[in-house]
Protein backbone atom coordinates (compact mmCIF):
# COMPACT_ATOMS: atom_id res chain seq x y z
CA UNK A 1 0.00 0.00 0.00
CA UNK A 2 1.23 3.47 -0.95
CA UNK A 3 0.67 5.61 2.14
CA UNK A 4 0.92 9.40 2.31
CA UNK A 5 1.24 11.02 5.73
CA UNK A 6 0.84 14.79 6.16
CA UNK A 7 3.19 16.26 8.75
CA UNK A 8 4.18 19.72 9.95
CA UNK A 9 7.29 21.28 11.40
CA UNK A 10 6.37 23.73 14.15
CA UNK A 11 8.28 25.95 16.59
CA UNK A 12 8.96 24.01 19.79
CA UNK A 13 5.68 24.26 21.78
CA UNK A 14 7.75 24.45 24.99
CA UNK A 15 9.01 27.88 23.86
CA UNK A 16 6.83 31.01 23.74
CA UNK A 17 5.55 31.78 20.23
CA UNK A 18 6.11 35.19 18.71
CA UNK A 19 4.33 36.98 15.90
CA UNK A 20 6.14 38.99 13.27
CA UNK A 21 4.94 42.55 13.95
CA UNK A 22 4.78 43.35 10.20
CA UNK A 23 2.78 40.45 8.80
CA UNK A 24 1.47 38.78 11.98
CA UNK A 25 2.82 35.36 11.01
CA UNK A 26 4.24 33.09 13.67
CA UNK A 27 8.02 33.50 13.72
CA UNK A 28 9.54 30.19 12.57
CA UNK A 29 13.08 29.44 13.76
CA UNK A 30 15.53 27.43 11.63
CA UNK A 31 15.17 24.47 13.98
CA UNK A 32 11.55 23.38 14.13
CA UNK A 33 10.23 20.17 15.66
CA UNK A 34 7.80 17.57 14.37
CA UNK A 35 4.29 18.42 15.57
CA UNK A 36 3.66 15.86 18.29
CA UNK A 37 0.16 15.12 16.98
CA UNK A 38 1.71 13.90 13.69
CA UNK A 39 3.51 11.00 15.36
CA UNK A 40 0.22 9.10 15.69
CA UNK A 41 -0.54 9.27 11.97
CA UNK A 42 3.04 8.27 11.13
CA UNK A 43 2.73 5.24 13.42
CA UNK A 44 -0.55 4.16 11.82
CA UNK A 45 1.07 4.56 8.40
CA UNK A 46 4.14 2.53 9.39
CA UNK A 47 2.03 -0.30 10.81
CA UNK A 48 -0.14 -0.47 7.68
CA UNK A 49 2.91 -0.30 5.41
CA UNK A 50 4.64 -3.08 7.35
CA UNK A 51 1.53 -5.27 7.02
CA UNK A 52 1.26 -4.69 3.25
CA UNK A 53 4.89 -4.34 2.16
CA UNK A 54 4.01 -0.76 1.36
CA UNK A 55 5.75 2.59 1.62
CA UNK A 56 5.24 5.68 3.75
CA UNK A 57 5.86 9.07 2.15
CA UNK A 58 5.72 12.24 4.25
CA UNK A 59 4.24 15.45 2.84
CA UNK A 60 4.85 18.81 4.43
CA UNK A 61 4.43 22.46 3.46
CA UNK A 62 6.44 25.20 5.12
CA UNK A 63 9.93 26.58 5.55
CA UNK A 64 12.42 23.67 5.47
CA UNK A 65 14.87 25.21 7.92
CA UNK A 66 17.25 22.60 9.24
CA UNK A 67 14.73 19.81 8.43
CA UNK A 68 14.97 18.74 12.08
CA UNK A 69 11.25 17.91 12.36
CA UNK A 70 11.20 16.03 9.04
CA UNK A 71 14.23 13.97 10.07
CA UNK A 72 12.43 13.11 13.33
CA UNK A 73 9.57 11.71 11.26
CA UNK A 74 11.92 9.84 8.90
CA UNK A 75 13.73 8.41 11.93
CA UNK A 76 10.51 6.71 13.00
CA UNK A 77 10.71 4.72 9.76
CA UNK A 78 9.05 6.68 6.94
CA UNK A 79 10.71 6.03 3.56
CA UNK A 80 10.99 9.53 2.14
CA UNK A 81 9.64 13.07 2.37
CA UNK A 82 8.23 15.57 -0.11
CA UNK A 83 8.54 19.12 1.13
CA UNK A 84 6.90 22.16 -0.43
CA UNK A 85 8.99 25.16 0.55
CA UNK A 86 8.20 28.34 -1.33
CA UNK A 87 8.38 31.94 -0.08
CA UNK A 88 5.28 32.77 -2.12
CA UNK A 89 3.34 30.40 0.15
CA UNK A 90 4.18 32.23 3.39
CA UNK A 91 0.94 33.26 5.11
CA UNK A 92 -1.17 30.80 3.09
CA UNK A 93 -4.56 29.91 4.46
CA UNK A 94 -5.86 26.39 5.06
CA UNK A 95 -7.29 26.06 1.56
CA UNK A 96 -4.03 26.90 -0.21
CA UNK A 97 -2.16 24.55 2.13
CA UNK A 98 -4.63 21.80 1.28
CA UNK A 99 -4.36 22.41 -2.45
CA UNK A 100 -0.58 22.20 -2.25
CA UNK A 101 -0.55 19.01 -0.18
CA UNK A 102 -3.25 17.38 -2.31
CA UNK A 103 -1.39 18.23 -5.54
CA UNK A 104 1.87 16.80 -4.19
CA UNK A 105 0.16 13.62 -2.98
CA UNK A 106 -1.68 13.16 -6.27
CA UNK A 107 1.54 13.62 -8.22
CA UNK A 108 3.22 10.74 -6.37
CA UNK A 109 0.10 8.55 -6.22
CA UNK A 110 -1.52 7.10 -3.08
CA UNK A 111 -3.84 4.47 -1.66
CA UNK A 112 -4.31 6.08 1.73
CA UNK A 113 -3.66 9.60 3.05
CA UNK A 114 -3.21 10.01 6.81
CA UNK A 115 -3.30 13.29 8.73
CA UNK A 116 -3.77 14.50 12.29
CA UNK A 117 -7.00 16.41 12.99
CA UNK A 118 -5.34 19.76 13.76
CA UNK A 119 -1.85 21.20 14.10
CA UNK A 120 -0.57 22.32 17.47
CA UNK A 121 0.50 25.77 16.25
CA UNK A 122 -2.39 26.78 14.00
CA UNK A 123 -5.30 24.42 14.69
CA UNK A 124 -7.66 25.60 11.94
CA UNK A 125 -8.70 21.94 12.02
CA UNK A 126 -10.04 21.59 8.47
CA UNK A 127 -7.01 20.72 6.31
CA UNK A 128 -7.69 16.93 6.26
CA UNK A 129 -11.28 17.53 5.15
CA UNK A 130 -10.17 19.97 2.43
CA UNK A 131 -7.56 17.54 1.11
CA UNK A 132 -10.14 14.75 0.98
CA UNK A 133 -12.52 16.91 -1.05
CA UNK A 134 -9.78 17.93 -3.51
CA UNK A 135 -8.68 14.30 -3.94
CA UNK A 136 -12.32 13.09 -4.09
CA UNK A 137 -11.90 10.46 -1.38
CA UNK A 138 -13.86 9.69 1.81
CA UNK A 139 -12.74 11.59 4.91
CA UNK A 140 -12.58 9.06 7.75
CA UNK A 141 -12.14 11.70 10.41
CA UNK A 142 -11.58 11.78 14.18
CA UNK A 143 -10.48 8.15 14.12
CA UNK A 144 -9.60 6.65 17.48
CA UNK A 145 -9.22 3.12 16.11
CA UNK A 146 -8.29 1.97 12.60
CA UNK A 147 -8.57 -1.35 10.82
CA UNK A 148 -7.65 -1.97 7.16
CA UNK A 149 -8.67 -5.28 5.62
CA UNK A 150 -9.72 -6.54 2.19
CA UNK A 151 -9.37 -3.11 0.60
CA UNK A 152 -11.67 -1.45 3.15
CA UNK A 153 -10.86 0.99 5.94
CA UNK A 154 -12.96 0.82 9.10
CA UNK A 155 -12.62 3.31 11.93
CA UNK A 156 -14.17 4.25 15.24
CA UNK A 157 -15.02 7.93 14.77
CA UNK A 158 -15.35 10.11 17.86
CA UNK A 159 -18.74 11.82 18.21
CA UNK A 160 -20.10 14.27 20.78
CA UNK A 161 -21.72 11.46 22.75
CA UNK A 162 -19.54 8.43 22.00
CA UNK A 163 -18.37 6.96 18.73
CA UNK A 164 -19.60 5.48 15.47
CA UNK A 165 -18.12 2.78 13.28
CA UNK A 166 -17.49 4.09 9.75
CA UNK A 167 -16.25 2.14 6.76
CA UNK A 168 -15.21 2.95 3.19
CA UNK A 169 -13.18 1.57 0.32
CA UNK A 170 -9.74 2.77 -0.81
CA UNK A 171 -8.41 5.25 -1.69
CA UNK A 172 -9.38 7.23 1.40
CA UNK A 173 -8.16 9.88 3.79
CA UNK A 174 -7.78 8.93 7.42
CA UNK A 175 -7.81 11.68 10.06
CA UNK A 176 -6.48 10.34 13.34
CA UNK A 177 -6.70 11.50 16.93
CA UNK A 178 -3.81 11.15 19.34
CA UNK A 179 -5.25 8.06 20.98
CA UNK A 180 -5.29 5.85 17.93
CA UNK A 181 -1.97 4.08 18.54
CA UNK A 182 1.11 4.41 20.72
CA UNK A 183 3.81 5.96 18.49
CA UNK A 184 7.20 4.26 18.45
CA UNK A 185 10.38 6.01 19.51
CA UNK A 186 13.04 6.27 16.83
CA UNK A 187 15.87 3.77 17.24
CA UNK A 188 19.51 4.80 16.96
CA UNK A 189 19.61 2.99 13.61
CA UNK A 190 16.50 4.87 12.50
CA UNK A 191 18.05 8.20 13.42
CA UNK A 192 21.22 7.38 11.47
CA UNK A 193 19.27 6.17 8.43
CA UNK A 194 17.03 9.26 8.46
CA UNK A 195 20.02 11.42 7.60
CA UNK A 196 20.34 9.88 4.16
CA UNK A 197 16.70 9.29 3.28
CA UNK A 198 15.46 11.24 0.25
CA UNK A 199 13.79 14.62 0.82
CA UNK A 200 12.39 16.16 -2.38
CA UNK A 201 11.72 19.88 -2.32
CA UNK A 202 9.06 21.37 -4.57
CA UNK A 203 7.61 24.83 -5.23
CA UNK A 204 4.02 25.91 -5.81
CA UNK A 205 4.68 26.27 -9.54
CA UNK A 206 6.10 22.71 -9.72
CA UNK A 207 2.63 21.64 -8.60
CA UNK A 208 0.72 24.13 -10.73
CA UNK A 209 -0.95 25.69 -7.69
CA UNK A 210 -1.42 29.43 -7.61
CA UNK A 211 -0.71 30.87 -4.13
CA UNK A 212 -3.84 32.64 -2.98
CA UNK A 213 -4.77 34.52 0.16
CA UNK A 214 -8.47 35.10 0.76
CA UNK A 215 -8.16 36.74 4.15
CA UNK A 216 -6.12 39.52 5.70
CA UNK A 217 -5.20 40.11 9.33
CA UNK A 218 -6.44 43.61 10.20
CA UNK A 219 -5.26 43.88 13.79
CA UNK A 220 -3.67 41.93 16.62
CA UNK A 221 -4.13 43.03 20.23
CA UNK A 222 -3.16 41.54 23.57
CA UNK A 223 -5.94 39.86 25.50
CA UNK A 224 -6.08 41.04 29.10
CA UNK A 225 -4.44 38.30 31.12
CA UNK A 226 -6.00 36.88 34.28
CA UNK A 227 -4.37 38.24 37.38
CA UNK A 228 -2.09 35.65 38.88
CA UNK A 229 -3.33 34.37 42.21
CA UNK A 230 -1.62 32.75 45.17
CA UNK A 231 0.82 29.98 44.36
CA UNK A 232 1.80 27.90 47.37
CA UNK A 233 4.04 24.89 47.86
CA UNK A 234 2.28 21.92 49.43
CA UNK A 235 3.84 20.93 52.71
CA UNK A 236 1.01 18.68 53.75
CA UNK A 237 -1.59 21.34 54.58
CA UNK A 238 -2.31 22.94 51.19
CA UNK A 239 -5.69 21.20 50.97
CA UNK A 240 -6.89 23.48 53.79
CA UNK A 241 -6.43 26.48 51.49
CA UNK A 242 -8.54 24.76 48.87
CA UNK A 243 -11.31 24.10 51.40
CA UNK A 244 -11.18 27.78 52.45
CA UNK A 245 -11.48 28.99 48.86
CA UNK A 246 -14.35 26.57 48.21
CA UNK A 247 -16.10 28.04 51.25
CA UNK A 248 -15.42 31.66 50.24
CA UNK A 249 -16.83 31.02 46.77
CA UNK A 250 -19.83 29.22 48.32
CA UNK A 251 -19.11 26.01 46.42
CA UNK A 252 -19.46 24.27 49.78
CA UNK B 1 -27.50 40.17 4.11
CA UNK B 2 -28.18 36.46 3.65
CA UNK B 3 -26.69 34.28 6.39
CA UNK B 4 -26.64 30.47 6.54
CA UNK B 5 -26.25 28.30 9.60
CA UNK B 6 -25.18 24.66 9.44
CA UNK B 7 -27.19 22.60 11.91
CA UNK B 8 -26.45 18.99 12.75
CA UNK B 9 -29.11 16.94 14.51
CA UNK B 10 -28.14 15.70 17.97
CA UNK B 11 -30.45 13.24 19.73
CA UNK B 12 -33.43 14.33 17.65
CA UNK B 13 -32.98 18.10 18.08
CA UNK B 14 -30.85 20.78 16.44
CA UNK B 15 -27.41 20.75 18.10
CA UNK B 16 -26.94 23.30 20.91
CA UNK B 17 -24.27 25.08 18.88
CA UNK B 18 -26.66 25.57 15.95
CA UNK B 19 -29.04 27.50 18.25
CA UNK B 20 -26.08 29.62 19.46
CA UNK B 21 -25.17 30.35 15.82
CA UNK B 22 -28.76 31.23 14.91
CA UNK B 23 -28.88 33.77 17.73
CA UNK B 24 -25.82 35.52 16.29
CA UNK B 25 -26.85 35.04 12.67
CA UNK B 26 -30.18 36.85 13.07
CA UNK B 27 -28.33 40.01 14.16
CA UNK B 28 -26.48 39.93 10.81
CA UNK B 29 -29.38 39.42 8.39
CA UNK B 30 -31.93 36.92 7.03
CA UNK B 31 -31.20 33.44 8.33
CA UNK B 32 -31.48 30.14 6.49
CA UNK B 33 -30.49 26.77 7.91
CA UNK B 34 -28.88 23.77 6.23
CA UNK B 35 -30.03 20.92 8.47
CA UNK B 36 -28.47 17.44 8.49
CA UNK B 37 -30.44 14.71 10.26
CA UNK B 38 -33.79 12.95 10.30
CA UNK B 39 -35.67 16.18 11.10
CA UNK B 40 -39.06 16.66 12.77
CA UNK B 41 -41.75 19.29 13.26
CA UNK B 42 -40.35 19.93 16.74
CA UNK B 43 -36.87 20.55 15.25
CA UNK B 44 -38.25 23.01 12.66
CA UNK B 45 -40.17 24.84 15.38
CA UNK B 46 -37.02 25.12 17.48
CA UNK B 47 -35.04 26.50 14.53
CA UNK B 48 -37.81 29.01 13.80
CA UNK B 49 -37.95 30.00 17.43
CA UNK B 50 -34.25 30.91 17.21
CA UNK B 51 -34.60 33.02 14.07
CA UNK B 52 -34.51 30.70 11.04
CA UNK B 53 -36.94 31.71 8.28
CA UNK B 54 -36.14 28.81 5.95
CA UNK B 55 -34.61 25.36 6.29
CA UNK B 56 -33.01 23.08 3.69
CA UNK B 57 -33.14 19.57 5.08
CA UNK B 58 -30.84 16.67 4.16
CA UNK B 59 -31.34 13.25 5.71
CA UNK B 60 -28.09 11.29 5.24
CA UNK B 61 -29.39 8.07 6.80
CA UNK B 62 -26.45 5.75 7.38
CA UNK B 63 -24.07 7.59 5.06
CA UNK B 64 -21.28 9.61 6.72
CA UNK B 65 -22.64 13.12 6.01
CA UNK B 66 -19.45 15.06 5.16
CA UNK B 67 -19.01 14.58 1.39
CA UNK B 68 -22.72 14.43 0.53
CA UNK B 69 -23.69 17.31 2.79
CA UNK B 70 -20.91 19.48 1.35
CA UNK B 71 -21.99 18.69 -2.22
CA UNK B 72 -25.67 19.33 -1.50
CA UNK B 73 -24.98 22.48 0.52
CA UNK B 74 -22.76 23.82 -2.29
CA UNK B 75 -25.63 23.42 -4.76
CA UNK B 76 -28.10 25.12 -2.42
CA UNK B 77 -25.70 28.04 -1.89
CA UNK B 78 -25.12 28.41 -5.62
CA UNK B 79 -28.89 28.49 -6.24
CA UNK B 80 -29.97 30.61 -3.27
CA UNK B 81 -26.89 32.81 -2.68
CA UNK B 82 -25.53 33.81 0.70
CA UNK B 83 -22.82 36.04 2.09
CA UNK B 84 -21.89 34.23 5.30
CA UNK B 85 -22.08 30.56 6.35
CA UNK B 86 -21.65 29.72 10.03
CA UNK B 87 -20.49 26.39 11.44
CA UNK B 88 -19.82 25.14 14.96
CA UNK B 89 -16.56 23.40 15.83
CA UNK B 90 -18.12 19.95 16.34
CA UNK B 91 -16.71 17.07 14.31
CA UNK B 92 -19.35 16.91 11.59
CA UNK B 93 -19.47 20.72 11.38
CA UNK B 94 -15.72 20.72 10.68
CA UNK B 95 -15.99 17.87 8.18
CA UNK B 96 -18.69 19.62 6.15
CA UNK B 97 -17.10 23.09 6.45
CA UNK B 98 -13.71 21.89 5.19
CA UNK B 99 -15.13 19.93 2.28
CA UNK B 100 -17.51 22.76 1.35
CA UNK B 101 -14.72 25.37 1.36
CA UNK B 102 -12.58 23.20 -0.92
CA UNK B 103 -15.55 22.49 -3.18
CA UNK B 104 -16.50 26.15 -3.54
CA UNK B 105 -12.89 27.35 -3.53
CA UNK B 106 -13.85 29.84 -0.84
CA UNK B 107 -11.95 31.01 2.23
CA UNK B 108 -12.63 29.56 5.64
CA UNK B 109 -11.85 31.28 8.92
CA UNK B 110 -11.80 29.14 12.06
CA UNK B 111 -11.91 29.84 15.78
CA UNK B 112 -14.34 32.78 15.46
CA UNK B 113 -15.48 34.43 18.70
CA UNK B 114 -17.31 37.26 16.95
CA UNK B 115 -18.36 38.25 13.44
CA UNK B 116 -18.86 41.73 12.06
CA UNK B 117 -20.53 42.47 8.72
CA UNK B 118 -20.84 46.26 8.93
CA UNK B 119 -17.96 46.76 6.45
CA UNK B 120 -17.35 43.52 4.56
CA UNK B 121 -17.00 40.36 6.64
CA UNK B 122 -14.52 40.34 9.50
CA UNK B 123 -13.94 37.78 12.19
CA UNK B 124 -12.44 38.11 15.66
CA UNK B 125 -10.58 35.14 17.11
CA UNK B 126 -7.94 34.44 19.70
CA UNK B 127 -4.59 32.79 19.02
CA UNK B 128 -1.54 31.63 20.98
CA UNK B 129 -3.57 30.12 23.79
CA UNK B 130 -5.94 33.06 24.01
CA UNK B 131 -3.22 35.64 24.67
CA UNK B 132 -3.76 37.58 21.42
CA UNK B 133 -6.97 38.73 19.80
CA UNK B 134 -6.92 38.84 16.01
CA UNK B 135 -9.34 40.50 13.61
CA UNK B 136 -9.31 38.96 10.13
CA UNK B 137 -11.05 40.44 7.09
CA UNK B 138 -12.35 38.00 4.49
CA UNK B 139 -11.31 39.49 1.18
CA UNK B 140 -12.48 36.79 -1.22
CA UNK B 141 -15.85 36.54 -2.92
CA UNK B 142 -18.90 35.36 -0.95
CA UNK B 143 -19.84 33.25 0.80
CA UNK B 144 -17.36 33.49 3.66
CA UNK B 145 -17.27 30.25 5.64
CA UNK B 146 -16.76 30.74 9.36
CA UNK B 147 -16.14 28.04 11.98
CA UNK B 148 -16.92 29.41 15.45
CA UNK B 149 -15.62 28.55 18.90
CA UNK B 150 -18.06 26.72 21.20
CA UNK B 151 -19.98 29.08 23.53
CA UNK B 152 -19.03 32.13 21.46
CA UNK B 153 -22.72 33.11 21.54
CA UNK B 154 -25.58 32.34 23.93
CA UNK B 155 -28.78 30.85 22.50
CA UNK B 156 -31.85 33.09 22.92
CA UNK B 157 -35.26 32.29 21.46
CA UNK B 158 -37.23 34.95 19.56
CA UNK B 159 -40.67 33.40 19.47
CA UNK B 160 -40.38 33.14 15.67
CA UNK B 161 -42.79 30.91 13.72
CA UNK B 162 -42.14 27.67 11.89
CA UNK B 163 -39.77 28.16 8.93
CA UNK B 164 -40.37 26.94 5.38
CA UNK B 165 -38.73 23.52 4.96
CA UNK B 166 -37.30 22.21 1.67
CA UNK B 167 -36.10 18.61 1.47
CA UNK B 168 -32.78 18.13 -0.32
CA UNK B 169 -31.86 14.67 -1.67
CA UNK B 170 -28.58 13.07 -0.59
CA UNK B 171 -26.35 13.30 -3.69
CA UNK B 172 -24.30 10.39 -5.01
CA UNK B 173 -20.70 11.24 -4.14
CA UNK B 174 -19.17 8.25 -5.89
CA UNK B 175 -15.89 7.11 -4.38
CA UNK B 176 -16.03 9.74 -1.60
CA UNK B 177 -18.83 7.80 0.12
CA UNK B 178 -18.43 6.20 3.56
CA UNK B 179 -21.00 4.27 5.57
CA UNK B 180 -21.88 4.38 9.26
CA UNK B 181 -22.41 0.78 10.36
CA UNK B 182 -22.77 1.22 14.15
CA UNK B 183 -23.51 4.05 16.58
CA UNK B 184 -22.46 3.89 20.24
CA UNK B 185 -23.34 6.20 23.11
CA UNK B 186 -20.80 6.43 25.93
CA UNK B 187 -22.92 7.94 28.67
CA UNK B 188 -21.38 10.56 30.94
CA UNK B 189 -22.32 10.39 34.59
CA UNK B 190 -23.25 13.36 36.74
CA UNK B 191 -24.12 16.93 35.73
CA UNK B 192 -23.77 18.31 32.21
CA UNK B 193 -20.18 19.48 31.75
CA UNK B 194 -21.06 22.63 29.82
CA UNK B 195 -23.76 23.75 32.25
CA UNK B 196 -22.15 22.75 35.56
CA UNK B 197 -21.30 25.40 38.18
CA UNK B 198 -18.31 23.34 39.30
CA UNK B 199 -15.94 21.40 37.03
CA UNK B 200 -13.18 19.11 38.26
CA UNK B 201 -10.74 18.14 35.50
CA UNK B 202 -7.85 15.74 35.33
CA UNK B 203 -4.77 15.60 33.15
CA UNK B 204 -2.12 13.13 32.15
CA UNK B 205 -0.27 13.66 35.45
CA UNK B 206 -2.85 11.41 37.12
CA UNK B 207 -0.91 8.54 35.61
CA UNK B 208 -3.68 6.07 34.79
CA UNK B 209 -7.39 5.49 34.41
CA UNK B 210 -7.38 4.30 38.03
CA UNK B 211 -5.67 7.56 39.02
CA UNK B 212 -8.61 9.34 37.42
CA UNK B 213 -11.03 7.73 39.91
CA UNK B 214 -10.35 10.37 42.55
CA UNK B 215 -11.37 13.10 40.09
CA UNK B 216 -14.80 11.46 39.86
CA UNK B 217 -15.00 11.27 43.63
CA UNK B 218 -14.00 14.91 44.14
CA UNK B 219 -16.49 16.07 41.50
CA UNK B 220 -19.19 14.05 43.24
CA UNK B 221 -18.50 15.70 46.58
CA UNK B 222 -18.62 19.17 44.99
CA UNK B 223 -21.72 18.25 42.95
CA UNK B 224 -19.70 19.15 39.89
CA UNK B 225 -19.04 17.72 36.45
CA UNK B 226 -15.91 15.83 35.41
CA UNK B 227 -13.67 17.07 32.60
CA UNK B 228 -10.39 15.99 31.07
CA UNK B 229 -7.62 17.13 28.77
CA UNK B 230 -7.13 15.86 25.24
CA UNK B 231 -4.30 13.66 26.53
CA UNK B 232 -6.49 11.69 28.94
CA UNK B 233 -9.31 11.38 26.42
CA UNK B 234 -6.88 10.12 23.80
CA UNK B 235 -5.41 7.73 26.35
CA UNK B 236 -8.91 6.30 26.74
CA UNK B 237 -9.30 7.06 30.47
CA UNK B 238 -12.49 9.06 29.83
CA UNK B 239 -14.77 9.45 26.78
CA UNK B 240 -14.40 12.30 24.29
CA UNK B 241 -17.53 13.95 25.71
CA UNK B 242 -15.41 14.86 28.78
CA UNK B 243 -12.81 16.79 26.79
CA UNK B 244 -12.32 20.46 27.67
CA UNK B 245 -10.33 22.57 25.23
CA UNK B 246 -9.85 23.75 21.69
CA UNK B 247 -11.18 20.56 20.15
CA UNK B 248 -13.53 19.68 22.99
CA UNK B 249 -15.93 21.66 25.12
CA UNK B 250 -15.70 25.22 26.37
CA UNK B 251 -16.71 25.58 30.00
CA UNK B 252 -17.25 28.70 32.10
CA UNK B 253 -18.11 27.39 35.58
CA UNK B 254 -17.94 29.35 38.83
CA UNK B 255 -15.22 26.98 40.01
CA UNK B 256 -12.71 25.01 37.90
CA UNK B 257 -10.39 22.60 39.67
CA UNK B 258 -7.48 21.53 37.41
CA UNK B 259 -5.74 18.42 38.74
CA UNK B 260 -2.40 17.39 37.23
CA UNK B 261 -3.05 19.58 34.16
CA UNK B 262 -0.05 21.44 32.76
CA UNK B 263 -2.10 24.08 30.96
CA UNK B 264 -1.31 23.49 27.28
CA UNK B 265 -2.77 26.13 24.93
CA UNK B 266 -5.20 23.57 23.58
CA UNK B 267 -6.74 23.01 27.04
CA UNK B 268 -6.59 26.58 28.36
CA UNK B 269 -8.80 28.09 25.66
CA UNK B 270 -11.61 25.80 26.82
CA UNK B 271 -11.55 26.83 30.50
CA UNK B 272 -9.93 30.25 30.92
CA UNK B 273 -13.37 31.87 31.19
CA UNK B 274 -14.01 30.12 34.53
CA UNK B 275 -14.73 32.54 37.41
CA UNK B 276 -12.33 30.91 39.87
CA UNK B 277 -9.56 28.45 39.02
CA UNK B 278 -7.74 26.15 41.41
CA UNK B 279 -4.73 24.26 40.00
CA UNK B 280 -2.79 21.40 41.55
CA UNK B 281 0.39 20.39 39.74
CA UNK B 282 3.80 19.18 40.82
CA UNK B 283 5.64 21.32 38.24
CA UNK B 284 6.04 24.89 39.57
CA UNK B 285 6.61 26.10 35.99
CA UNK B 286 3.34 24.63 34.65
CA UNK B 287 1.56 27.32 32.57
CA UNK B 288 -1.72 26.55 34.37
CA UNK B 289 -0.42 28.47 37.42
CA UNK B 290 -0.48 31.72 35.41
CA UNK B 291 -4.29 31.40 35.28
CA UNK B 292 -4.95 30.02 38.75
CA UNK B 293 -6.51 32.02 41.55
CA UNK B 294 -5.07 29.41 43.87
CA UNK B 295 -2.16 27.26 42.70
CA UNK B 296 -0.89 24.33 44.72
CA UNK B 297 2.58 23.10 43.78
CA UNK B 298 2.34 19.54 45.00
CA UNK B 299 1.53 15.93 44.30
CA UNK B 300 -2.05 15.49 43.16
CA UNK B 301 -2.01 11.96 44.60
CA UNK B 302 -1.52 13.47 48.08
CA UNK B 303 -3.45 16.74 47.90
CA UNK B 304 -6.65 15.42 46.31
CA UNK B 305 -7.14 12.47 48.73
CA UNK B 306 -6.60 14.87 51.65
CA UNK B 307 -9.13 17.25 50.16
CA UNK B 308 -11.61 14.42 49.66
CA UNK B 309 -11.22 13.33 53.30
CA UNK B 310 -11.67 16.91 54.52
CA UNK B 311 -14.85 17.34 52.47
CA UNK B 312 -16.24 14.01 53.65
CA UNK B 313 -15.71 14.88 57.31
CA UNK B 314 -17.65 18.13 57.06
Amino acid sequence: MNIAVCVKQIPDPATPYELDPENHWVVRPNDQVLDDTDRFGIEVGLQLAEASEGTVTLYSMGPSGSLQGIRQALAMGADKAVLIDDDSLRGSDALTTSRILAAAIEREGFDLVIAGMESTDGFTGVVPQMISEILDVPCLSFARRVDVADGNVTIERQTATGYEVVTSGLPALLGVTAGVVEPRYPTFKGIMQAKSKPVDTLTASDLGVEPHVGQTVMSVTNVEAREAGDIIEDEGEAYVRIVELLEQTKVI
Amino acid sequence: MSVWVFAEEAEGSPSDVSLELLTKARTLGDVSVFYVGAGSDAAWAMLGDHGATSVHHLDPGDVLPSAGAAAAFAEVLEAEGGEVVLFGAANTDRDVAGRLAARLGNPLVAGALDIDTSDGVSVTSEILGGTKSVTTAVTDEAPALIVTRPKAFSPVSTGGGTPAVTDVPMPDVGRSAATITERHIEASEGPDLEAAAVVVSGGRGLGSAEGFEMINELADLLEGAVGGTRAVVDAGWVPYSYQVGQTGKTVKPNMYVACAISGAMQHVVGMKGSSTIIAINKDPDAPIFALADLGIVGDVHKVVPQLIEALKSR
